[in-house]
């Protein structure tokens, strides 16, 4: 169908930002071209290209520049660099998430803390470690209650955040979310003003019935339980909020990010509750921290090399940065943990990198699905390979029946 | 009338197949509306002859008080887009109908008598049809001032676009330009993302079988806006809630037409029974075919498409992402139900490295 020629010339001609790149237009151009069924701009047939006035040029030069960047992506993925597509002047196809920044990224970190600190809590309720359950519970009540802090916030409406509750819809998990939300941070809320009150003087005299169920260790312990009932899925409906959206880089990795946002939960929980806790009850934050950092750092590989181009905005940018610090800190906090977690400094800081780690995270997950809304290569190019795909195996199929 | 779910078909119905995702023939009745429910109702945007007048954004703007804002979504600022005679940008909270505006344009590739470069050799040439040796000839001396317009001349098969004819399309010289023009709108999608997002109720499925928000139930949460896979909804921001197309629902309900059909001079908007249009659009579709509009294409009329089909659907002369259009929309929820499975194993994970942690050595 294509002449010799057609390749160079015609992306010379029709996008002045590839031929700079100095990738191969053939390479780039060959799985855009030659689908079955369609007939784009470099198509045979068409012909059509865009008449870009200067300023458009100008704005597509700008984006490529920053990014096209390869990243550190793997080498010979033919998806990712610089991708040949057509788009509206540039502009967006997909709306970014309206979420206010910072408050939703710290809503995913401290529902995160806050759900594996509920955890940890209940337990050393049970194994003797008041120091750790009570560390762990005020974590927990502190991070449900700002959480909800944050997301009523968040509302373009807040004094109608109980609208939250009117239906149940299992396909938002925003509504699902709410039903998790609501009840552990009631729990947890009341488990741990129930460790502070137990302290307070007037209620440790007291004989009042109040005062000695307020000391009961039988309350204590149920509402703990129930509040750490709801800490799992705390940790892990955060990841699919972000997923269950049109957001490119949030909705690929899907499958994935509850991995990372539960291990970042336990990195979090674990290593605030090791800054605050004796080092001879906090064994068990401690290697739980170390086990979920770990999750944390192989999950998130995953993410940000198993989507070919919708993975390169956890590479660069803003993003980029934010995640590549994340990793050190929550590399270095967990060998820290696991080295010198037994000694009261070395618990401290590595708790403290480990929280900052599990921050940073979030901060970058949250920033790297804003950047993939607002650049429509990521829109275009996976839906592309997406129908080229589906064309090549119809095709196959249609070989094989004859 | 049984109970109206709020939520998409999906668990709601009773087909386990197509509730989140697949051709819904009755989405109305899946969702909770007696079987004696209005036809359901759509817009069939024909592009080939839109004339890119914006009467359908400015009566939609009157007939739904919204307020102005820029090419950004800006509220009350009045600026230029700087890109084309479109400056209204995108669809918005304030913005219902979006008339997109693509300059393209394209070398002659034939001889034609009345245009000129009769002497060219490479087009004396290539007049036989095939591209044969000739197509190396485009580095030829006679093109020497060529810039790459000339170059691209022998890129085009000429026999192929002898037989491309464009409605939209003027000649000048050795260039042909042609405009698009694309009235964009909500596309009312059988499994719209937005319905089967929302949290508080706010966007329901009307028995028109179109999506409409509750602005007295919306909370502004903002989860509809990065779930629509078109980037249609969006919050106004001094307002806080949410607000896209309602397909003039308060106009249906009176029965009379959405204010954008009623308003397009051309009938490039065209407001009906589903069923109708898509029969319509495919008789126009075939018409264009038959004409020789190679490139001419239904978008959102396939019911087995990512959102089950549009309820809101076009003829575009060129790639959907040329309009700012999603070439493969699929909505989001139909990968829910694995990222819930996966949640569920992310949170037993949690509480079981948690619980795990206390076992063994005291310390």
């Amino acid at each position: 169908m294509t002449g010799p020629q057609h390749g160079p010339e015609v992306t010379q001609e029709q996008s002045p930002g590839l031929s700079e790149t100095g990738v191969p237009a053939e390479a780039v151009d060959a799985p855009l071209d030659h689908r079955p069924g369609t007939s784009g701009v470099a198509t045979p047939g068409g012909g059509w290209r865009k008449a870009d006035g200067p300023s458009a040029l100008k704005r597509e030069k700008r984006k490529r520049k920053g990014g096209g960047r390869r990243g550190g992506a793997r080498d010979g993925d033919p998806t990712v660099g610089d991708a040949d597509f057509q788009s509206y002047y540039g502009r967006q196809i997909v709306k970014s998430a309206v979420w206010k920044t910072p408050d939703v990224p710290l809503y995913l970190f401290l529902g995160g803390a806050a759900g594996s600190a509920s955890v940890l809590g209940a337990m050393a309720e049970f194994t003797d470690r008041p120091a750790l359950a009570r560390t762990a519970h005020l974590i927990a009540g502190g991070g449900a209650i700002a959480s909800v802090g944050f997301l009523i916030h968040d509302l373009g409406r807040p004094e109608r955040f109980l609208h939250m509750l009117r239906v149940f819809k299992p396909t938002s998990p925003l509504s699902v979310g709410s039903y998790i939300l609501s009840p552990f941070s009631a729990f947890t809320g009341a488990t741990a003003a129930l460790h502070l009150l137990g302290q307070v003087p007037a209620v440790r005299g007291s004989s009042g019935w109040v005062p000695r169920l307020v000391r009961s260790v039988g309350l204590r312990r149920t509402v703990g339980v129930a509040g750490a009932a709801f800490g799992g899925p705390m940790a892990a409906y955060t990841a699919v909020l972000l997923a269950n959206t049109a957001t490119p880089s949030w909705h690929e990795p899907g499958d994935q990010l509850p991995f990372v946002f539960t291990g970042s939960g336990l990195a979090a929980g674990g290593g605030l509750s090791m800054v605050f806790t004796p080092v001879d009850q906090a064994g068990p934050a401690r290697k739980a921290a170390v086990v979920g950092a770990a999750v944390e750092l192989v999950a998130m590989h995953k993410v940000e090399h198993d989507h070919g181009i919708v993975s390169e905005p956890f590479h660069i940018g803003r993003a980029g940065t934010l995640l590549r610090l994340a990793k050190a800190c929550t590399a270095t906090g967990a060998v820290g943990a696991a080295v010198l977690g037994g000694r009261r400094w070395g618990a401290v800081a590595s708790g403290v990198l480990l929280a900052a780690g599990s921050a940073l995270t979030r901060f970058g997950v949250f920033d790297a699905g804003m950047a993939s809304s607002k650049d429509p290569k990521y829109v275009v190019v996976p839906q592309r390979a997406r129908m080229a795909a589906r064309a090549e195996a119809a095709a196959a199929e249609a070989a094989a029946a004859s | 009338m049984t109970s109206i779910s709020s939520a998409s078909p999906a668990f709601t119905g009773n087909d386990p197949e197509n509730r989140l995702f697949g051709p819904l023939p009755d989405v109305t009745g899946e969702a909770g509306y007696e079987d004696d429910h209005p036809a359901r109702v759509g817009f069939f945007t024909d592009t080939s002859v839109c004339i890119g007048c914006k009467a359908c954004e400015v009566a939609c703007k009157e007939w739904n008080t919204l307020p102005m804002d820029d090419a950004d979504g800006n509220r009350d600022a009045m600026g230029l887009s700087g890109m084309s005679y479109d400056n209204t940008g995108m669809l918005g909270a304030n913005s219902w109908r979006h008339v997109a505006f693509v300059e393209q344009s394209r070398a002659v590739d034939l001889p034609m008598p009345s245009i000129g470069l009769p002497a060219a050799p490479g087009q004396g040439t290539d007049g036989g049809g095939g591209c044969g040796g000739s197509c190396g000839s485009a580095e030829s001396p006679s093109h020497g001032a060529a810039d790459g317009t000339t170059v691209a001349q022998h890129d085009v098969l000429n026999a192929q676009a002898l037989s491309s004819f464009d409605p939209q399309t003027s000649q000048s010289a050795d260039r042909e330009i042609r405009w698009l023009m694309s009235s964009d709108v909500c596309k009312h999608c059988t499994h719209a993302g937005c319905l089967d997002v929302c949290p508080t109720g706010a966007l329901f499925r009307t028995e028109f079988g179109t999506v409409v928000v509750q602005d007295d139930i919306c909370n502004g949460c903002g989860y509809c806006v990065p779930a629509c896979p078109y980037g249609v909804i969006d919050q106004r921001k001094d307002d806080g809630r949410v607000f896209k197309c309602t397909m003039c629902y308060d106009r249906l309900t009176d029965g009379l037409q959405p204010a954008c059909a009623t308003a397009c001079p051309t009938q490039s908007i065209q407001f009906g029974d589903l069923e109708e249009l898509q029969a319509r659009a495919d008789a126009r579709l075939a018409t264009l075919q038959g004409q020789g509009v190679e490139t001419a294409r239904l978008y959102g009329r396939d019911t087995d498409d990512g959102v089950g089909g549009a309820g809101a659907f076009f003829l575009l002369l060129d790639e959907p992402e040329v309009y700012g259009l999603p070439p493969d929309p699929v909505v989001t929820t139909r990968d829910l139900p694995s990222m819930w499975r996966h949640a569920a194993g992310a949170a037993a994970m949690l509480v079981g490295i948690a619980v795990t942690s206390f076992l063994g050595r005291r310390r």
